[in-house]
């Protein structure tokens, strides 16, 4: 019984925890809807400033002029000023940008501090003083239980900041505004209050929660370089759960999670992987939008800017210039080195893993943030054929699509019936899953040790060989998804997305039309994992892990999602400038992120789409 | 919105895109020939191709990389191998196999290097292992752990220098076996690492003391554990001892976290690799006290070579040496070393000859190491010892040299586990 009590309590401490990272992501979201990936770094950042503050300005141990407590609080002002510079500096200027599209440049920023934080601050782990007066353990009284301080204080802190926030958005007029921008964007915009200003002051609370939560850590845990995106994903989750943008939410969320955490490790101690996206996927499945959050009101979230394009066949020099490139591509090979053409077959293998994904997120309107899960299938599905039944190359190529398709029609037929946001965390759930079964079922998989000697059969080890089946099937697949898109089924797809109401009057039913594309782009993406394990020999866990499924993401947000070969630039610029500067230099993540940062601000649309309105200029001004 | 007249793409400007960029990437890399590109040229230098997790884990691989450099200067400084000096081209996989794959290929092609060295991440030195196999070139894993990587998936083109896991358990296993203790817990990683150590530990353990039990096994995420359930679900086991695999992060929650519950209160720890400068520094004056563990005492261990070492590390990057420094110190040597076997030949068959039964210094200064021919694992060791708590910051007392060649299973067994082809 007192075992039970103390793991109650612990879960109830790290409950309050993590709704202080999360209340700063569900305020940011619910006004911006910004999916801010930064989250987690403004998280680290605080730790750090608050590190220093604490142990260098304050003086070792002694009481310095600042103290802890001044320490934590001036960490959490100094994180909440580093997100008014973001949000100054990169996000204003994105917020007609089509959703997900902050997510690209937000992900810059984390690359960005990842560099910084490690130049400023040595890659040693560092481990923060105790707070003054919070040091040792407890008598609880009437249980006579002991229990670290610490925690206690943590314990209620977290009611404590939930109802000086209620207190925030209910009592000031900044709280009103706020709650009413929530509400409606374009309403509160029209009645004269300023919005940048707004905003602005809401990312500042957001990123001084973030901040306050990294800095509190301090006598709990050690400040380190993973800490940014350790919490990120588990933060994400939180708010999902909890409902986007409702605060009540988060907290029930937080508690439910941190409660299901410290009993699951007593009972089955192996599941604290992925124990938090089996709840989101419960929760999701049984309440598509979360514990406390509301259906979006009225317009679907696509009628936010301007329409979207409608898609049609390209002009004629540009075709010509597509097939010239397209012979010149299958020309090429045989000049080249090895490792150019395993390069080459990455890119293939890239460009097919991207359109797959933007055949959902573009015409099909729906986000995924775990599209790695069938890349990762289709490659454990040709690597377990090979493994176990010694099977040939062709056999794995063609199993792939089928188990990813089939995985894909299993998860689809959850996550087509979400929306927005929501649909794109189950899929991040259903992902996570396919991922710990990947780590977990060691016997089967070779858990993260992986499976070994997945090599192309003998009649294709030859590189160039095998760089022109990967070619081949590559632009096979990806022509399917091109007529897919140009297809009947396309456009009733693209009419979902553009206007469900219109489309389900005309006799387009939504889900299965959804549920096939969903298959679809998971089966094609299938085809690209089983190239790209037969391309490197072995499979591990880390291909269907959450930063695989991150790049794909970017991939198609950095070409643009509103524009058909979007992800096809977007494959080639960052798998090619990701190569190129990985090589380069040792800090490749701050220039990676600077990249990334600079092509979002000159690039809005996406590479793609910057490419479309000059030409679109261009034949405006040609014509009489 | 201006629609303009069509200015629409279809999949032909898709496939342009395509084929411009595979155009302008190989442009690239051919640009990218290294200027003495010929290689196998008796003049040029020696090229290693070195492929670590750098920006994944900066804590150990900093060192790591410093303490190469060092290395490698020193041998160029005598005149490298036979007039050619060494040259190494570093590659970060960020911690993804994958990704180490494709530095092997661009590595091998493309910079030509005579062979493959490094590995922090066990999946990452698997990968690269396999590569070699494939590809026919010899790689030397510095770090990984894995049992894998020599016995089960070895193979004739893979050596690996640290002690794996086996190997630590082994040492752990023995001093364990002296303590009154019987009810044992576990916390280990959930990932390889973790899960070998602790059942190498159990099966171990159990073979030398029958009469212990296991009574908790907790399997926190890697870089994820949440300490305090974690330490509270162990002290609710009531155990006499606790086994203890975490590390980095982890480990540092975990001591604090049991600190402040006093989860180590008359209890005996075992812990692996606690004793490593990289672990056991962060942990500041909290460090536990009495903990048995496997490290490296740097700043005790006093003999010749070692205390060169030291000296000069210390002059060049103006900190102590860590254990990282040590593995990436100790791989050049052991590079260097079979390249002077060789007669500076860097055909693969004859470095593989050369590497087999190697005999090397180590700069921990111990008994020389031998790369064994049966197995392709080093004989390097570690210090076993217990931590305490020295002018506020942890340290090793009362260790040995274990030398590893006493902590590996007798040849017959090994030569089952590894398979024909490795031979």
């Amino acid at each position: 019984m007192d075992a039970l009590i103390l793991q109650a309590l612990n879960g109830l401490a790290s409950a309050s925890s993590l709704f202080l990272v999360a209340s700063g992501l569900t305020v940011i979201f619910g006004v911006s809807r910004i999916v801010n990936f930064a989250h987690g770094s403004l998280y680290m950042l605080g730790a750090y400033i608050g590190w220093t503050l604490v142990t260098r300005l304050a003086g070792d141990g002694a009481p310095g002029p600042l103290g802890f407590w001044g320490g934590v609080l001036l960490a959490a002002l100094a994180v909440g000023l580093v997100g008014v510079v973001i949000e100054v500096l990169l996000l204003r200027r994105l917020y007609r940008a089509p959703e997900l599209f902050p997510l690209l440049a937000t992900f810059g920023v984390v690359l960005i501090v990842q560099d910084l934080a490690l130049w400023i601050w040595g890659p040693q782990d560092l481990l923060g003083p105790r707070a003054p007066g919070l040091r040792g353990a407890a008598e609880l009284p009437l249980l006579g239980l002991r229990f670290p301080r610490y925690e206690l204080f943590l314990i209620a802190l977290g009611p404590v900041v939930l109802g000086l926030l209620w207190l925030l958005f209910h009592r000031t007029r900044f709280g009103v505004l706020v709650r009413a921008a929530t509400e409606d964007r374009e309403m509160v915009g029209a009645l004269g209050v300023d919005q940048r200003a707004l905003f602005t002051g809401v990312f500042f609370l957001g990123a001084a929660l973030a901040g306050l939560a990294g800095a509190l850590q301090l006598p709990r845990e050690s400040v380190n370089l993973h800490m940014d995106l350790a919490v990120i994903v588990e933060a994400f989750v939180v708010v999902v759960v909890g409902g986007l943008g409702s605060l009540g939410g988060a907290f029930l969320a937080a508690l439910l999670i941190g409660e299901l955490h410290a009993f699951g490790i007593l009972i089955f101690p192996r599941i604290t992987l992925v124990l938090v996206f089996l709840v989101m996927a419960v929760v999701l499945v049984l309440r598509p939008h979360g514990l406390l959050g509301a259906a979006p009101a009225g317009a679907a979230p696509a009628a936010a800017g301007a329409a979207e394009p409608v898609v049609r066949p390209a002009p004629a020099p540009v075709r010509r210039l597509g097939l010239a490139a397209l012979a010149l591509a299958f020309a090429l090979p045989p000049f080249l080195g090895d490792y150019a053409l395993s390069v080459l077959a990455d890119l293939a293998v890239f460009v097919l893993f991207a359109t797959s994904l933007h055949l959902l997120m573009g015409p099909g309107g729906m986000a995924s943030f775990g599209h790695a899960a069938y890349f990762g299938i289709g490659a454990y599905a040709a690597a377990l054929l090979a493994h176990h039944l010694a099977a040939p190359m062709a056999a794995g190529i063609a199993l792939a699509p089928i188990a990813a398709g089939l995985a894909g029609l299993g998860f689809g037929w959850f996550c087509v019936r979400l929306s927005g946001v929501y649909s794109a965390m189950l899929t991040l759930a259903f992902a996570q899953i396919a991922w710990s079964v990947a780590f977990q079922w060691v016997e089967v998989t070779g858990g993260d040790n992986g499976i070994l000697g997945v090599w192309p059969d003998p009649w294709a080890r030859d590189r160039l060989v095998f760089t022109y089946l990967v070619l081949a099937l590559c632009a096979g697949a990806g022509f399917l998804l091109l007529r897919a898109v140009h297809a009947p089924f396309g456009y009733a797809l693209r009419a979902l997305r553009d206007s469900g109401p219109r489309a389900a009057a005309i006799g387009i039913p939504a889900v299965p039309v959804r549920w096939l594309a969903f298959a679809l782009a998971a089966a094609m993406a299938g085809i690209a994992g089983a190239l790209f394990a037969y391309g490197k020999g072995s499979v591990f866990p880390t291909l269907l892990a959450i930063p695989r499924s991150v790049d794909a993401l970017l991939m198609v947000l950095l070409g643009g999602v509103q524009t058909v070969t979007g992800p096809i630039w977007g494959a080639l610029a960052y798998a090619g400038l990701s190569e190129q500067l990985v090589r380069a230099t040792g800090h490749w993540r701050l220039v990676l992120g600077l990249a990334i940062v600079a092509l979002v601000l000159f690039f809005p649309e996406g590479l793609a789409g910057a490419a479309r309105r000059r030409w679109e200029a261009r034949m405006a001004a040609a014509r009489p | 919105m201006t629609t303009g007249l069509h200015a629409r793409r279809s999949l032909l400007r898709q496939t342009a895109a395509a084929a411009a960029a595979t155009l302008a990437a190989p442009a690239l890399v051919l640009a990218q020939q290294p200027a003495h590109g010929g290689g196998n040229g008796a003049a040029g230098p020696i090229r290693i191709g070195e492929i670590n997790s750098y920006t994944a884990i900066p804590a150990f691989l900093h060192p790591y990389r410093n303490a190469w450099l060092l290395a490698q200067d020193e041998v160029n400084a005598q005149g490298g191998i036979h007039g050619r000096p060494l040259e190494t081209v570093f590659r970060d996989d960020a911690g993804r196999p994958e990704d180490a794959v494709r530095h092997a290929g661009e590595l091998v092609n493309v910079e030509r290097v005579h062979l493959l060295a490094g590995a922090f991440l066990s999946n990452v030195g698997l990968a690269i292992s396999d590569f070699a196999n494939q590809h026919r070139r010899l790689f030397v894993a510095s770090e990984p752990l894995t049992d894998a990587l020599v016995w089960s998936r070895g193979n004739r083109f893979t050596f690996r220098l640290r002690p794996s896991t086996y190997m630590q358990s082994a040492m752990l296993v023995e001093e364990a076996a002296k303590l009154p203790a019987r009810r044992w817990a576990i916390v280990a990683p959930n990932y390889e690492y973790g899960q070998s150590a602790a059942r190498w530990f159990k099966e171990l353990l159990t073979r030398a003391r029958p009469d212990v039990q296991f009574v908790a096994e907790q399997f926190p995420a890697l870089g994820r554990i949440d300490a305090g359930a974690t330490v509270q679900a162990l002290a609710g086991a009531r155990p006499e001892a606790i086994f203890n695999v975490t590390f980095a992060q982890d480990l540092t929650n975990f001591v604090r976290q049991g600190n402040t519950r006093g989860l180590f209160e008359r209890r005996h720890v075992v812990s692996l690799l606690t004793g490593e400068p990289e672990y056991l520094l962060p942990l500041g004056d909290e460090a536990p006290e009495g903990w048995i563990v496997t490290g490296y005492p740097y700043a005790d261990l006093d003999n010749p070579r070692h205390n060169a070492f030291r000296e000069a590390y210390r002059r060049r990057f103006n900190e102590e040496p860590r254990c990282g420094s040590v593995v990436g110190y100790d791989t050049v040597t052991a590079i260097a070393t079979m390249l002077r076997r060789t007669g500076g030949a860097t055909g693969t068959d004859a470095m593989i000859e050369a590497m087999r039964g190697l005999r090397f210094p180590t700069v921990f200064g111990t008994a020389e190491v031998e790369f064994r021919a049966i197995d392709h694992q080093s004989t390097l060791g570690a210090f076993v010892g217990k931590t305490a708590l020295r002018d506020g910051r942890g340290v090793m007392v009362d260790w040995r040299y274990a030398d590893g060649a006493k902590y590996l299973p007798p040849d017959e067994a090994v030569r089952q586990m590894r398979p024909q082809s490795a031979s």
